[in-house]
């Protein structure tokens, strides 16, 4: 490979900006916020050439690095990334510039330390999705709680101490078991820390069950999975709005990222017998969080309980093990990456001008914003799953892919699409359409140029994945290929 | 030269320290009162002179004084981490102690003896000599406790560690004498090839490693013989908390180096069960009870026992590297805890202790740059990457599961969880809450304030690049066993 230390540009460039932006100073608020742009930005053109030099036809790890770290422990600075990390990636990079151009007005109090905390936490994701080694994946994976805990806690709503807390506490709860698991691993593996070791090791039935849990309790609880979100709609609801997009649009999708990295591959017969178990939260993800959506009054609560259905199509495509329904599964994770990044943007402009999210307080919005309610109309929309837009693409994959295993589930997953059609377009109706009632949403400003600027960019994105796949597929189709040919083998010694 | 003095030259550092503590004391006596810096500039000059000494040394090892005195790798990296400790005190104390009146040089003398018992601790090579070195640590520290004596907490506090330091010296030198009775020698290495021809079912033999294993815990605090450390470290002044809380904690670890592995490794079956029960318990008591704490020293004394606890599972795994890591844990233990109440020491003012940690309220907005420092520190301790913390975590883990004992590490982590939620209150009230309206001006102090600064970006560094220093406890315990 040529340009071997791109992955290390992607984590480290971010990161050192970030620490940059920190020297700069609150109290040079105008000359932090232009930094954090140029960092950001600097930080997506780094990424750029890892997707124009991205070979689709191999399933092996590209880009790769590996620099003894720590050698005590055996432990490697290791990175690699296949079709399925490319696009986190991307993602990752694209819309932290988005946020720190969302939150150039809105936020005005530590404007530095605000912005260093995301392009550090930029570069802790992407190191997630890159990291080879477990510890390094270990070490990027938990480091990232650390600004998250921060952005909730110094920027978020009224109840951000209890909320903060609780991510926290739940997010450090789900991983430390990982930990144990890793180390189980190591020494099955042949004293090796190696992602590819591991998915190479031989394991017994029992010993697959109780990697499975303890991975299961980590990533459930980032994605998250009905019964442990509780965390997620309390988070959602006090962090700020570019805590929010980049929550939902890129944290939730650790934990299905982690499915596909560690849980299939390494421990695929354990995955299998406990595919039920992953296929019933997921419905009941799908189903019932989806209800709880409809009856929320807060708009922030509600997009909260709708991400939650989302990732519930995700699971529950990882779990049907054929490729198909896995690449929707990769598709679903992208769409709600903008399409939820979307949403909380559109909720975050109502609140800057009017300060509530209670629906109550809105109504008749279009009359005074109709481009915001245009594009929030095609978020709206992404949101449902309606054809053309980047959430039926997704949504269909999967339910296609379930439908060759199992019609029932099929049928139960489809009743999404009049779930989400019900929160969706209620919240819309209430907020956008109807005569303007309160005098404050009567003097309320239409979008500004950089509000245009972020959700049209998000809206081209929407569009250009609902309309036209292809290209967002042929990358993962040889990883995913290669995903479900690991899975399908068994690992149990004979 | 007869064989008693042959080799005297490995006991350099020792003699040089012993030569300096009384130095400091006479100097301190004739010239103190004119100049009251002498004492600690005194000190800082033995603690770096001591250091070079001891970097001459390494790569030689054997013994002398007719094997009371053993020269190996553990020696010298051991020593090198105390004088480190020592100095980070001295630096952050200063002002501490002018502030309350209690700026004498025998502050500094006492540390300087108590930190040539950790020196004679680690580098013993005998019952005796061990012994020694112990009871030179523990009346140094007694004496610093109580050293405050306008303080009522400070004095009490000094008593009761009196009374059970003494019921635990004589704990461990009951277990002590029965080795003796039963191997008839002092020499640790005697000790090791005696106890090879002995039955595992051997009662007295038992009892001996019991009251050793129990004496060793009360000097780490592990629970349930932590009763004092919590008093203790409330009541003592902040500055001689940061020293019990560090170096100290190094001591006792070649405690268990030099009795149990040198000596006992062929009884290690026997003492990893005990330590099995000790490292349970110590997880649960520190990480649970600190929960409730509201006096930051006292919730710091909880998560020492915690901590210790952490460290022991690296003993319990009783492999080299599970030696090894646990001696990594020591070490950045007492980073971490140095640093912690290094802040505390830096936040605290005449007449003002911050002790609570409600006084630490909104720190962020007062000094940003300390609650950033401080932060390091609690998510260190609570072992969150990329801080040093976590990879001493790791290290016992990873030791534990090699050794078979997957269950422990559940525990660990689980623990680990439950303790890191009485650290985020720290963060909390730093970041999220607003200062207290009477909460007064941090008073500037540049020498404490800079030292802090390394100390606590240095659990960050090390935490990016945690390779060199593991490597360094890595080599120190090579062929430990």
């Amino acid at each position: 490979m040529t340009h071997s230390s791109l992955l290390s540009y992607a984590i480290w460039v971010p990161i050192i900006g970030g620490l940059l932006v920190l020297a700069v100073g609150d109290r040079r608020a105008e000359a932090a916020r232009w930094l954090a742009l140029v960092a950001s930005l600097a930080a997506f053109a780094v990424t750029i050439p890892l997707f124009t030099g991205f070979d689709t036809h191999t399933a092996a790890m590209q880009y790769s690095e590996r620099v003894a770290w720590i050698p005590s422990l055996n432990i490697f600075y290791h990175l690699g990334i296949d079709g399925i990390s490319l696009w986190f990636i991307l993602l990752t990079s694209f819309l932290t510039v988005l946020v720190v151009i969302s939150s150039w007005k809105n936020v005005q109090e530590r404007v530095a330390q605000f912005m260093a905390a995301f392009l550090i936490m930029e570069g802790l994701m992407i190191g997630v999705f890159c990291a080879l080694d477990a510890i390094l994946f270990y070490v990027f994976w938990e480091a990232m709680l650390i600004p998250m805990f921060l952005i909730i806690g110094v920027w978020g709503g009224p109840r951000r101490v209890y909320a903060t807390i609780k991510f926290f506490l739940y997010t450090f709860l789900g991983s430390v078991l990982m930990l144990v698991a890793l180390l189980y691993l190591y020494f099955h593996s042949g004293d090796s820390f190696s992602l590819l070791e591991f998915q190479k090791t031989p394991l017994g039935m029992s010993a697959q069950t109780l990697i499975f849990l303890a991975f299961f309790f980590a990533f459930a609880v980032k994605i998250p999975m009905w019964p442990v979100h509780t965390w997620l709609p309390d988070a959602h609801v006090e962090a700020p709005t570019g805590g929010s997009v980049i929550l939902a649009a890129v944290m939730l999708k650790m934990g299905a990222y982690g499915f596909l990295r560690l849980s299939l591959p390494i421990v695929p017969d354990a995955s299998h017998r406990l595919a039920w178990l992953m296929i019933v939260l997921s419905l009941i993800a799908i189903i019932y969080v989806a209800l709880v959506a409809i009856v929320q009054e807060d708009m922030k609560k509600l997009i909260a309980y709708s991400s939650i259905a989302h990732m519930g199509f995700v699971t529950l495509g990882f779990f049907v093990f054929n490729s198909v329904a896995i690449e929707g599964g990769i598709i679903q994770m992208l769409s709600h990456g903008f399409v939820s990044a979307a949403m909380f943007l559109c909720v975050g402009v109502l609140y800057d001008r009017m300060h509530t999210r209670n629906i109550k307080d809105y109504g008749g919005v279009a009359n005074v914003m109709p481009v915001f309610a245009a594009l929030m109309m095609l978020f709206a929309m992404g949101n449902v799953g309606l054809p053309g837009t980047s959430g039926f693409v997704g949504e269909f994959m999967v339910v296609l892919g379930t439908y060759q295993v199992n019609p029932w589930l099929a049928i139960l997953a489809a009743t999404s699409l009049i779930t989400g059609a019900g929160y969706t377009l209620w919240l819309f109706k209430r907020v956008i359409f109807g005569s303007v009632v309160q005098p404050e949403v009567a003097r309320l400003k239409d979008l500004d140029g950089r509000e245009v600027l972020v959700l049209g960019t998000l809206a081209a994105f929407t569009l250009l994945l609902g309309l036209w796949p292809a290209p967002f597929l042929d990358i993962v189709h040889s990883s995913v290929q290669h995903l479900v040919t690991q899975v399908s083998l068994s690992k149990i010694p004979a | 030269m007869n064989s008693f003095l042959m080799h005297w030259t490995y006991a350099i550092p020792e003699i040089w320290v012993l030569t300096m503590a009384c130095a400091v004391l006479l100097a301190d006596l004739f010239w103190g009162d004119g100049l009251r810096d002498l004492a600690a500039v005194l000190t800082v000059l033995t603690l770096c002179g001591a250091a070079v000494l001891t970097v001459f040394e390494m790569g030689q090892s054997g013994t002398a004084f007719a094997g009371l005195f053993v020269l190996d790798r553990f020696t010298n990296v051991a020593e090198l981490f105390s004088y480190l400790a020592v100095l980070m005190v001295v630096l952050y104390s200063r002002r501490y102690l002018v502030d309350r009146g209690i700026y004498r040089g025998e502050v500094f003398v006492l540390l300087l003896f108590a930190l040539l018992g950790i020196m004679v601790m680690v580098s013993g090579g005998s019952l005796l000599s061990v012994y020694l070195g112990l009871e030179l640590l523990a009346l140094s520290q007694y004496a610093l406790v109580a050293f405050y004596r306008d303080s009522v907490m400070a004095t009490e506090a000094g008593l009761k560690y009196f009374v059970l330091g003494a019921l635990a010296s004589g704990l461990l030198l009951y277990g002590m004498s029965l080795l003796y009775g039963l191997t008839g020698t002092l020499d640790v290495r005697d000790i090791a090839a005696d106890l090879v021809n002995m039955t595992a079912g051997n009662l007295v033999l038992v009892f001996a490693i019991v009251f050793i294993a129990a004496g060793i815990a009360f000097k780490l605090g592990a629970a349930p013989f932590h009763m004092w450390l919590p008093d203790v470290y409330q009541g003592a002044p902040t500055a001689v908390t940061a020293f019990l809380a560090s170096a100290p904690k190094i001591g006792a670890f070649a405690l268990i180096i030099r009795l149990l592995v040198d000596g006992g490794y062929g009884m290690q079956e026997s003492w990893q069960q005990i330590f099995v029960a000790l490292t349970v318990v110590s997880l649960v008591v520190g990480n649970v009870i600190a929960i409730a704490q509201q006096n930051i020293k006292r919730m710091l004394a909880y998560s020492t026992i915690g901590h210790v606890g952490f460290m022991l599972l690296g003993v319990v795994a009783g492999t080299e590297a599970g030696l090894a890591s646990a001696f990594f844990y020591t070490v950045v233990y007492t980073l971490m805890s140095l640093a912690g109440f290094g802040m505390i020491l830096l936040v605290s003012r005449a007449g003002f202790e911050a002790e609570r940690i409600d006084d630490f309220k909104g720190l962020a907005q007062r000094k940003p740059w300390y609650a950033f420092l401080m932060m390091i520190v609690m998510f260190s301790m609570a072992g969150v990457p990329p801080t040093v913390g976590f990879y001493a975590k790791l290290a016992v883990f990873q030791a534990v599961v090699a050794a078979g004992y997957v269950w422990l590490a559940v525990v660990g982590v689980l623990l680990a969880v439950i303790g890191a939620f009485y650290y985020l209150r720290v963060v909390k009230v730093m970041y999220f809450d607003k200062p207290a309206p009477d909460a007064g001006l941090i008073v500037r102090d540049d020498l404490a304030s800079m030292a802090l600064s390394i100390n606590s970006l240095a659990l960050l560094v090390l935490g990016i690049l945690p390779g060199p220093l593991m490597a360094f406890c890595f080599y120190a315990m090579r062929g430990v066993i």
